[in-house]
């Protein structure tokens, strides 16, 4: 059988130390309500937004692509969703329709002008970026519509105790794992990453695998979006931008040790890097650490982390 | 009966060149073609045709008789060609099983992998290998050797079940016991009536494979034998000249001082390295692929430097942590993959060759006048060297590979440099120009520099070094003067080097 | 009659065809509104392109050497919302606010360099980590909320103009500043050795190494002028625009786009000053042209994107097209 490499449990291991300075600093500063499985739960709830963007930002990278536009995306999303549905449920599911339509409008063009244009991924997205905020910003300037409180329960309803938007990123993880593991389509999205001119050599359409990668990671930023608007009971202009998605989710899905260069990872390690993040949030909250700085030492961990992913690959590289 | 394939009055143009012209190979069922060449004699051009990534200019691609067109590489590989590339067109993150079935998974419903399916044809086609084998369907490419990686793309195509299997130089990187695996294995295809293109210019695997030779030069069929003549014969077809006069004369003074010199040099790749290298004197690096010469090269350089062991310059001991240190000391590296390693391709000729002179003076500084030089006195060296470029101001990627070369050795010429490194300096240069190169390393050791060549070319290690010596497994096994013998710097190129007690 | 191509001939074949679309541009201006003409009305619009010429200017440093500066608009946010603190407690001291400040561009672009030359992070990503630590850093210091003013001797850079001048009657002194760091940085780019060999390393940084060149401390470097270019912009912004915890953003992908319209190629090898000033005038040419049309602000980012696509893409083309 196929043994597990090292490079694998990487994640795990910080999991495990982050885990273990949650503990700490909540028997140091005597808060131990923080320790309940309650606790431990509601702590990857609150970074449900941030998991489901970052499943997404998974195919890009993978495919040795980058998605710098899903923040704006998201934006989009929530306005978008919360201003068809005006408080009305029978709004909902048209409104659901159109955000995933723009979602999958917005991925196709990114992987056309990726793969037609040959422009720099970066660039397309950046581009993507400023298009959608633009775009956004002339039409609203505040919060939007109203989500009607039916559809609030996919951010606040519980089945058996867990929450659904919980149970709903478990899902949409298990999916995309087994999308990657079992299907001949997922197989192709490693090959492509992994080495695209040998790909092309073995008859692979490449530029097909690059597209629907980015229409997935599109997809997955826009039902983000539509949690969002979902929690925050409408949608504004701004809180794509506020919550930093397109460099959080690009950092926990290396965090979750998938290769910036493509071709290896998955989203259950994407899934781990979100639990990182979620415990580096609990503990500054239990200590206290002002919003603002919060940021700063955000910008921090994020650069050091690829950092010391860049120099686990030049090890074996060398 | 019609070949199996057939490339009649193949023409290819790149811009400036004509890679192939007017060129025929036939392959027959049930026989190995050897195709032998110098670099860039068009050999991986044809294949590249072959195979669909490149299309002809004119002329005909048959199958059985019957003219077919490839557009794609997917295109030849439906009609039976299945080609093992020198760079393996491997993915090491993924299994043995998915690599063979890379672009043509089985899949059931809604795109679902059959992996019992790739499991078992993967098994099935591996049982050939017998024995040999230490890895399964299972297994992750990157955890394997050179040699086993090779058995990975062979299973490819027998997978293929393709006709035709063309090999691109497959014992590069092989051992003596890996290469005798391999060609039990080519004499088995060739018994299951597949056709086989060998690419190699080693005579010894031609005379042991071969049932016909074709050997190309300058784009044009060279010559074409029904059988196989002696390895004469082909030599003089590839060079297109007696060998003789190609290589400089040796020295008339013994070698001089020695300039540099390691004692018990080690690295993760290096072990228990003791070299001198003396002024006036060609040393060549033999052996292998991986058997370390690069390496070596590379931690006299301060590349990947030795963490044990001493070095000494001019009886001076130094620690050489980067390029830059080994440069600024007069120890230069002239690389073989000029392209990733010695050039800035879009930039202009003169910038590429004053690149280190600038690097070597005040960054303020105008760029024209240098403290190691002006801009005129490069161009002086230009012709001094016979370097052609239409315009120093061109793109150096537009130039042919031997004027690439003589502007690396242009850069380091105004360094006044103590110690030379070529790696490979032969490389993708035309055979032309190759005679030209030997004289300058003859002309720069005479100089009293100190030259060491690495190659993987054994009968130019041969012919230009005044001491040969040999490498494996990331040690010295052997050192010879000049007049060894191939079959001696072979043997112990590819023996397993003896622990030597300390 | 000497040999060759004639002076004129060479000239006209050697101009950059961004600089056609410039005057283009600028006659469209002109047709809309007559008054462009007039002193006042193109003085102005250089005035208001000087930052993004600076900015421009700095970050194709950074594009030459092989990277990008995503921090230069978060680090011009932190200078004026920094400046308007420590002026507020020392309303006199403009002269060493102004020094610290460049000190700090110092100090954020060898971070930078750092994290990227030695610490092997893509440049995006280092810089992005940047712009988000330097946001924090501001938030954090004015407390979400900055107030205070920039008192006017520090506005003088941006605002003030000098009147009776010959030929042009008024010369801002934003315009004065941002051509002489203009001229400075071309020197820099393309009259030493440094800037040859920034071509160099963005190039191939591998072959680079092999020549000796020490291409870390040259691409560390080109993050120090991105960073110092971004703090000497904001002072010339400073002029015009308010205390705002969002007067930066956005200024990067200006500048970015400047370099890219002006030729500079993506991940390194070519890049000119110049160009990238008549780009900078390109893009401030479109934006006034939006406004005269009365298209909505943010109707500028769409544009905006579009042209940094498209400008990407036309390289891209060409290079299929010139290559193989």
């Amino acid at each position: 059988m196929r043994t597990m490499r090292l490079a694998e449990w990487v994640p795990l291991i910080l999991l495990a130390i982050a885990l273990a300075i949650y503990v700490a600093t909540a028997l140091a500063t005597g808060q131990s309500q923080y320790l309940t499985v309650d606790n431990l739960l509601s702590l990857l709830g609150r970074s449900i937004a941030l998991g489901i963007t970052a499943v997404g930002q998974t195919f890009a990278i993978l495919v040795a692509s980058i998605d710098l536009s899903v923040a704006n995306l998201i934006s989009v999303a929530a306005v978008l969703a919360s201003w068809i549905m005006a408080g009305d449920p029978a709004m909902i599911w048209p409104a659901v329709a159109a955000v995933l339509a723009v979602g999958a409008v917005v991925g196709l063009a990114n992987g056309l002008v990726v793969t037609q244009l040959e422009v720099n991924p970066f660039i397309a997205t950046l581009g993507m970026a400023l298009l959608l905020q633009g775009l956004l910003s002339a039409s609203f300037n505040n919060f939007a519509g109203a989500v009607p409180v039916e559809f609030q329960v996919f951010a606040y309803g519980t089945v058996g105790g867990v929450s659904i938007s919980l149970l709903f990123l478990i899902a949409l993880t298990v999916a995309a794992w087994a999308f990657l593991r079992f299907t001949r389509a997922g197989s192709n999205i490693y090959s492509v990453g992994g080495n695209a001119e040998a790909s092309r050599l073995a008859g692979l359409r490449t530029t097909r695998v690059v597209i629907l990668s980015h229409v997935i990671c599109s997809l997955c930023a826009a039902v983000a979006g539509l949690y969002l608007a979902s929690r925050l009971r409408s949608g504004a202009p701004w809180i794509g931008r506020d919550g930093v998605y397109d460099l959080e989710s690009i950092a926990v899905v290396v965090i979750g040790g998938t290769a910036l260069a493509g071709g290896r990872g998955g989203v259950w390690g994407t899934l781990v890097g979100v639990m990182i993040f979620s415990l580096i949030d609990s503990i500054f909250n239990i200590t206290g650490v002002d919003a603002f700085a919060k940021q700063i030492l955000r910008g921090v961990i994020i650069v050091v982390a690829v950092a010391l992913y860049a120099a686990r690959s030049r090890r074996i590289e060398a | 009966m019609s070949p199996v394939f057939e490339l009649r009055r193949i023409e290819k143009r790149f811009p400036g060149i004509k890679a192939l012209d007017d060129v025929s190979f036939a392959c027959n069922a049930g026989e190995v073609h050897a195709l032998a060449g110098e670099n860039g004699a068009g050999k991986s051009t044809l294949i590249k045709i072959l195979s669909g990534v490149y299309q002809a200019d004119s002329g005909t691609v048959l199958r059985d008789g019957v003219p077919v067109h490839f557009a794609t590489p997917l295109d030849a590989l439906k009609a039976g060609i299945s080609v093992i590339y020198q760079e393996f067109s491997l993915l090491p993150d993924r299994t043995v099983a998915q690599n063979i079935f890379l672009g043509r998974e089985p899949a059931g419903r809604f795109g679902r992998l059959d992996q019992r399916a790739m499991r078992a044809e993967t098994e099935r086609v591996l049982q050939m290998f017998g024995e040999r084998r230490r890895f399964g369907a299972d297994t992750l490419v990157g955890a394997l050797d050179v040699a086993e990686q090779q058995l990975v793309e062979i299973a490819k195509a027998l997978s293929l079940d393709a006709a035709l299997i063309v090999m691109d130089e497959p014992t590069a990187a092989l051992n003596e016991a890996e290469c005798a695996l391999l060609f039990e294995l080519v004499d088995r295809l060739r018994a299951q009536g597949r056709a086989i293109v060998y690419i190699t210019h080693r005579m010894p695997e031609i005379r042991r494979l071969a049932d016909r030779v074709t050997v190309l030069k300058d784009g044009k069929v060279a010559a074409a034998f029904d059988g196989v003549p002696e390895a004469g014969v082909i030599v003089n077809a590839m060079v297109g000249r007696d060998i003789g006069d190609f290589y400089p004369d040796p020295p008339t003074a013994p070698p001089g001082k020695v300039r540099l010199k390691v004692s018990g040099g080690g690295n993760a790749r290096l072990s228990g390295i003791d070299l001198a290298l003396r002024a006036g004197e060609i040393v060549g690096l033999a052996g292998v692929q991986g058997a370390g010469r690069t390496a070596l090269a590379h931690a006299l350089f301060g590349l990947a430097p030795f963490e044990r062991g001493t070095l000494t310059l001019d009886g001076e001991a130094v620690r050489l942590a980067s390029p830059r240190e080994a440069v600024a000391r007069g120890i230069v590296l002239l690389p073989g993959d000029r392209k990733a390693e010695g050039l800035a391709l879009m930039q202009p000729v003169i910038d590429n060759a004053m690149m280190t002179a600038r690097a070597f003076s005040p960054l303020a500084g105008h760029p024209d006048r240098t403290r190691h030089g002006t801009t005129a006195d490069m161009m002086a060296a230009f012709r001094a060297i016979d370097l052609r470029a239409a315009s120093v101001d061109v793109p150096i990627g537009s130039l042919s590979g031997g004027n690439q070369q003589k502007a690396i050795v242009a850069r380091w010429l105004a360094m006044d440099p103590k110690v030379l490194l070529f790696v490979e300096p032969t490389r993708g240069i035309d055979v032309n120009t190759k005679a030209g190169i030997y004289q300058r390393m003859r002309a720069l050791a005479d100089a009293g520099a100190a030259v060491l060549m690495v190659s993987s070319d054994l009968t130019e290690v041969l012919g230009v070094s005044d001491t040969v010596v040999v490498m494996a497994g990331g040690r010295i096994t052997a050192t010879f003067g000049r007049g060894a013998s191939e079959a001696a710097v072979m043997h112990a190129a590819t023996d397993a080097p003896q622990d030597r007690a300390a | 009659m000497s040999d060759g191509p004639s002076p004129l001939v060479k000239f006209l074949t050697r101009i950059n065809p961004i600089l056609i679309v410039l005057v283009v541009l600028v006659i469209v201006i002109a047709v809309i509104s007559p008054n462009f003409l007039q002193p006042f009305g193109y003085m102005n619009f250089l005035k208001r392109a000087a930052p993004i010429i600076v900015l421009a200017c700095g970050q194709v440093f950074v594009i030459t050497s092989g990277g990008f500066d995503l921090s230069q608009g978060a680090l011009a946010t932190l200078t004026v919302i920094g400046s308007s603190i420590l002026l507020g407690m020392d309303p006199d001291g403009t002269w060493w606010v102004i020094t610290l400040a460049l000190m700090a561009g110092v100090l954020v672009g060898l971070v930078n360099g750092f994290v990227v030359g030695v610490l092997k992070v893509p440049s995006i990503i280092a810089t992005l980590g940047m712009m988000i630590s330097l946001t924090g850093i501001a938030l954090t210091w004015s407390g979400g909320a900055p107030r205070g003013y920039l008192p006017d001797a520090y506005r003088l850079f941006g605002r003030v103009l000098i009147k009776d001048v010959p030929f042009v009657t008024i010369l801002p002194v934003a315009v004065i500043v941002a051509a002489v760091v203009a001229a400075a940085l071309w020197l820099l780019m393309h009259r030493t050795n440094y800037g040859r060999l920034q071509h160099v390393v963005g190039d191939n940084p591998r072959s680079a190494a092999f020549a000796g060149v020490p291409h870390r401390r040259v691409r560390t470097l080109a993050f120090v002028i991105s960073s110092v270019s971004a703090v000497l912009a904001v002072i010339l912004l400073g002029g015009f625009a308010g205390v705002s915890t969002d007067v930066g953003t956005g200024l990067e992908l200006q500048a970015i786009t400047a370099a890219v319209i002006g030729g500079a190629r993506l991940l390194g090898g070519h890049g000119a000053v110049g160009a990238s000033v008549i780009g900078a005038l390109v893009l401030q040419a479109i934006f006034t042209l939006l406004n005269m049309l009365g298209f909505p602000k943010p109707l500028r980012d769409v544009v905006q994107g579009l042209i940094l696509i498209a400008a990407v893409a036309l390289a891209a083309y060409r290079r299929r097209r010139s290559g193989q």
